[in-house]
């Protein structure tokens, strides 16, 4: 990367006490985020989305978080307080979770949803904020914004629900967008569609992105940079091109298993769990 | 050795108990109850509200042994004597060792909400899980019925029976049921309808599972939770409302030692003999707090969202 | 083996009816692997409740294994078609052991010899019989998908209908149970209607798969024409194009196939 990266993150370790147990769901996961867009991909369990909260300071209790290093655009988010979250938070780093029907509050109209994110980050008068609010659901290309402006929740489409969830995302205009598994809910099309809304969104404005998703090919073919992952560590970086030529054998047994269209019929590949996989590295 | 022997084979029945893959159906059940057990103890009042159970039920079935009399015969010499070392919680007025009529009152205060709770919790339960497993036009009659008692005011309809019906344990423990099942049906009617359209039932169906069936063995137990921490909570009430009636005169009859008749023939002398009254209300008081605790514990372990994990 | 005529199934009545299948016809013979594929909302899974019996609303004709069916199945129909559900967390009992689950269609059907069935079909699924009693909770995706679909197996039918059957799994152990059923099909000679909505699944599973939109047949085609990338609708194209991954210039032709009428 030429820039400096927006986000450095090195040896974090996210660990939940249970009654069981210490559940050590990131083990000292290392890398950087520029001004591009970096997939994290695993699967259940893999401690990705758990490391998309954790940058954000919202991993729940009883989990701990502890890193060696955790900066955004210099700022040390270990230590920072709360009052310093809630700035970054929405402001600089937003995030965008899987399905809107949790995410959207059900009984506040969209638009005054969209409306009131924007006015806790910044302190503009109720019609301005109207105001962006339509210029942003306009952005994320809904058709007629007025109308869906003054909807409820369960009155738009699943597509159109996360729509709405990038554009409370976004109208603060932050730097970094992590987005969680954004598009598993959502049909195929619908999926791409809003993937391509998120691409030019992320590029006009140059934005970072952290793409988290158990689908390798989607990551493959729209991120950038690929950061796999496996019970919690980094198996391989890699370039999204050079994915075929991915060399960790989890990868690879990923990339195998994966049924085609032009494949055969014949038995597919099962991924053989090594568990030297699950030793800690270094 | 001895020890060590025992510590040996606690260990070993705790690793039964928790084993990956149970044998039989009876380990898995008993590992079951062992987890939530453990679960139980770690929330210490839900476990002091068990232990004030527990007390209760070793109380009324050692009775004879703990009571120093029958708690019935009268003793007029030793008429309302304060609690001493002779008599722990002093004497009535009729020279009754309170001590005793407390203990042998345990049983009563249990038969009266283990009768309660037999009655209600399958007629709940039959009425909750058939109206919303069916429903149209029977869960609307079924659901209407619910409401005409639900409407009764408890203590009021329970006059009314037991002065129909006249005074006695049995009648009032029907007057209590009577006014007391309705919401076990809501409850019941409410996760049955929620359940309903699950995959498991339809799958169920799909291997040709015949109604009955499906609500005794699929419905019924997952309705059980909710319906048996209701019960808990409402022991508190059931109590209460059977010491409404004793007090009344119109649940047990003297001389049996009902708790809350004895805070009726107590009122009389409760500025200067204060025991003969307050002390039954103490009882009444610690059981109906032991319940309600217990019953908040149930309701955390047995939540079929953190039971299913 | 599987004959449909002009399927419908309508929801609702009035100014809410939904019409979830609209005239579909298809016909699967013995021993195919039949797949229905299309987004959500176009009627695949709807279409499987329907021949299930799990839904009586639908007007056509329906034929399995030689017979006319009514709205209602009758017992002995279980015996021959059997489901296997999309959700493994939702489709196991969560108070029933493996043991309770497995035997239950045993005791229905009065088939008797329980302990033994349990344990054959358990370990043709690939779990040991350590799994007998445990619960649900206790076991992983995979896993309880497997026990699922001993489930259906253990009434030892002819028909299996699998509504999304991995779609809720793990990529890894979706390999895994996609050749269990692979296996499965070849070894007791069943015979497969499949509903995804992962064309890769469906090429992967079956020889001729079925397109659907908004209720209605899009197009029948083979897996061989798929793959050859030779359908002719539209729609079909469109949706062999998304499932290849992100292509921000294709993604600028995508069309709304909306319903019609």
């Amino acid at each position: 990367m030429a820039e400096d990266p927006l986000l450095t993150v090195e040896d974090l370790r996210v660990d939940f006490e249970t009654a069981t147990g210490v559940v050590q769901a990131v083990r000292g996961a290392s890398f950087q985020v520029g001004r591009e867009k970096l997939g994290i991909v695993g699967e259940s369990g893999s401690g990705k989305s758990v490391t998309g909260r954790a940058i954000l300071g919202l991993v729940p209790p009883p989990g701990k978080v502890e890193a060696k290093r955790l900066e955004f655009e210099g700022t040390d988010l270990l230590s920072a307080d709360h009052r310093q979250m809630r700035e970054i938070r929405g402001r600089r780093i937003s995030m965008v979770m899987q399905d809107p029907k949790f995410s959207l509050n059900p009984v506040m109209k969209v638009g005054h949803q969209i409306a009131e994110a924007y006015r806790t980050h910044a302190q503009v008068a109720a019609g301005e904020a109207k105001r962006r609010t339509i210029e942003m659901l306009a952005a994320v290309r809904i058709r007629d914004p007025e109308r869906v402006y003054e909807a409820y929740p369960h009155e738009v489409s699943g597509g159109m629900g996360q729509r709405i969830m990038i554009a409370m995302m976004l109208i603060p205009d932050p730097d970094l967008l992590i987005a969680d598994e954004p598009t598993s809910a959502l049909d195929v099309t619908v999926q791409l569609q809003i993937l391509a809304i998120l691409d030019d969104l992320v590029s006009e404005r140059g934005m970072g992105l952290i793409f988290i998703s158990h689908d390798l090919n989607l990551v493959a073919s729209f991120c950038d940079r690929v950061l796999i992952m496996y019970a919690g560590q980094v198996m391989e970086v890699l370039d999204a091109r050079d994915l075929k030529r991915a060399k960790h054998p989890y990868s690879r047994g990923l990339l195998n298993c994966l049924p085609r269209i032009d494949g055969g019929r014949g038995e597919l590949t099962v991924l053989q769990r090594d568990p030297a996989w699950l030793e800690a590295k270094r | 050795m001895t020890a060590l022997d025992g510590t040996h084979r606690a260990a070993r029945l705790r690793a039964w108990l928790i084993a990956d893959s149970p044998a039989s159906a009876w380990q898995a059940k008993c590992g079951r109850w062992y987890l939530s057990w453990l679960a139980l103890r770690r929330n210490p009042l839900a476990f002091i509200g068990l232990l004030i159970i527990v007390t209760l039920l070793l109380t009324a079935i050692f009775a004879p042994w703990i009571a120093t009399s029958s708690g019935i015969e009268q003793n007029l010499q030793a008429r309302l004597l304060p609690p001493g070392l002779a008599h722990w919680f002093g004497t009535d007025e009729l020279g009754r060792d309170i001590f005793d009529r407390i203990v042998y009152g345990a049983r009563i205060t249990l038969y009266i909400v283990g009768l309660v709770g037999i009655i209600v919790v399958p007629v709940g339960l039959v009425m909750g899980t058939v109206a919303g497993y069916v429903g149209g036009a029977i869960d609307n009659v079924l659901m209407r019925i619910t409401d005409i008692f639900l409407a009764f005011p408890r203590l009021i309809l329970a006059l009314a029976f037991v002065s129909a019906l006249g005074p006695g344990i049995e009648n009032a423990v029907l007057a209590i049921a009577l006014t007391t099942w309705s919401p076990y049906a809501r409850i019941a009617r409410a996760e049955t309808i929620t359940i309903r359209d699950s995959e498991y039932i339809q799958a169920a169906r799909l291997q040709g599972a015949s109604a009955l069936r499906i609500l005794y063995g699929h419905i019924v137990p997952l309705c059980l939770s909710s319906v048996i921490v209701r019960l808990t909570l409402d022991m508190a009430g059931i109590i209460l409302t059977a010491a409404g009636l004793g007090f009344l005169g119109l649940g047990a009859q003297p001389p049996l030692p009902e708790w809350g008749a004895m805070i009726s023939t107590g009122r009389q002398f409760l500025l200067d003999q204060w025991w003969v009254a307050t002390i039954p209300g103490i009882a009444i008081f610690v059981v109906s707090l032991g319940f309600n605790l217990l019953g908040d514990g149930l309701r955390d372990v047995l939540d079929p969202k953190s039971s299913d994990r | 083996m599987i004959w449909v005529h002009d399927l419908k199934v309508t929801f609702g009545k009035g100014a809410h009816t939904v019409k979830a299948v609209r005239g579909l016809s298809f016909q699967v013979a013995e021993g195919d692997s039949f797949g229905i594929v299309g987004e959500s909302g176009s009627g695949k899974s709807t279409v499987l409740r329907a021949l299930a019996g799990l839904n009586p609303a639908w007007t056509g004709q329906v034929e399995i294994a030689g017979r006319q069916q009514a709205a209602r199945r009758d017992k002995a129909f279980y015996k021959l078609l059997q489901m296997v559900f999309q959700d493994p967390y939702g489709s196991l009992h969560p108070r029933h052991t493996i043991d309770r689950i497995l035997a239950e269609p045993v005791a229905i059907h009065r088939l008797g010899d329980a302990d033994r069935r349990i344990d054959r079909v358990l370990e043709e699924v690939g779990l040991g019989p350590g799994f007998r009693f445990r619960y649900p909770h206790q076991l992983s995706g995979g896993q309880r998908q497997r026990v699922a679909i001993a489930r259906a197996l253990v009434l030892e039918p002819r028909i299996l209908l699998l509504d999304e059957p991995t779609s809720a799994l793990d990529v890894s152990v979706q390999a895994e149970v996609l050749n269990l059923l692979a296996r499965l099909r070849q070894e007791r000679e069943l015979t497969y209607i499949l509903v995804s909505h992962n064309l890769a699944v469906v090429a992967h599973m079956c020889e001729r798969l079925a397109v659907m939109n908004h209720g209605r047949l899009v197009e029948e085609l083979t897996a061989e024409q798929l793959r050859a990338a030779t359908p002719t609708e539209p729609y079909t194209r469109q949706l062999l194009t998304a499932s290849l991954g992100y292509d921000r210039a294709a993604i600028d032709q995508f069309e709304d196939f909306e319903a019609t009428a």
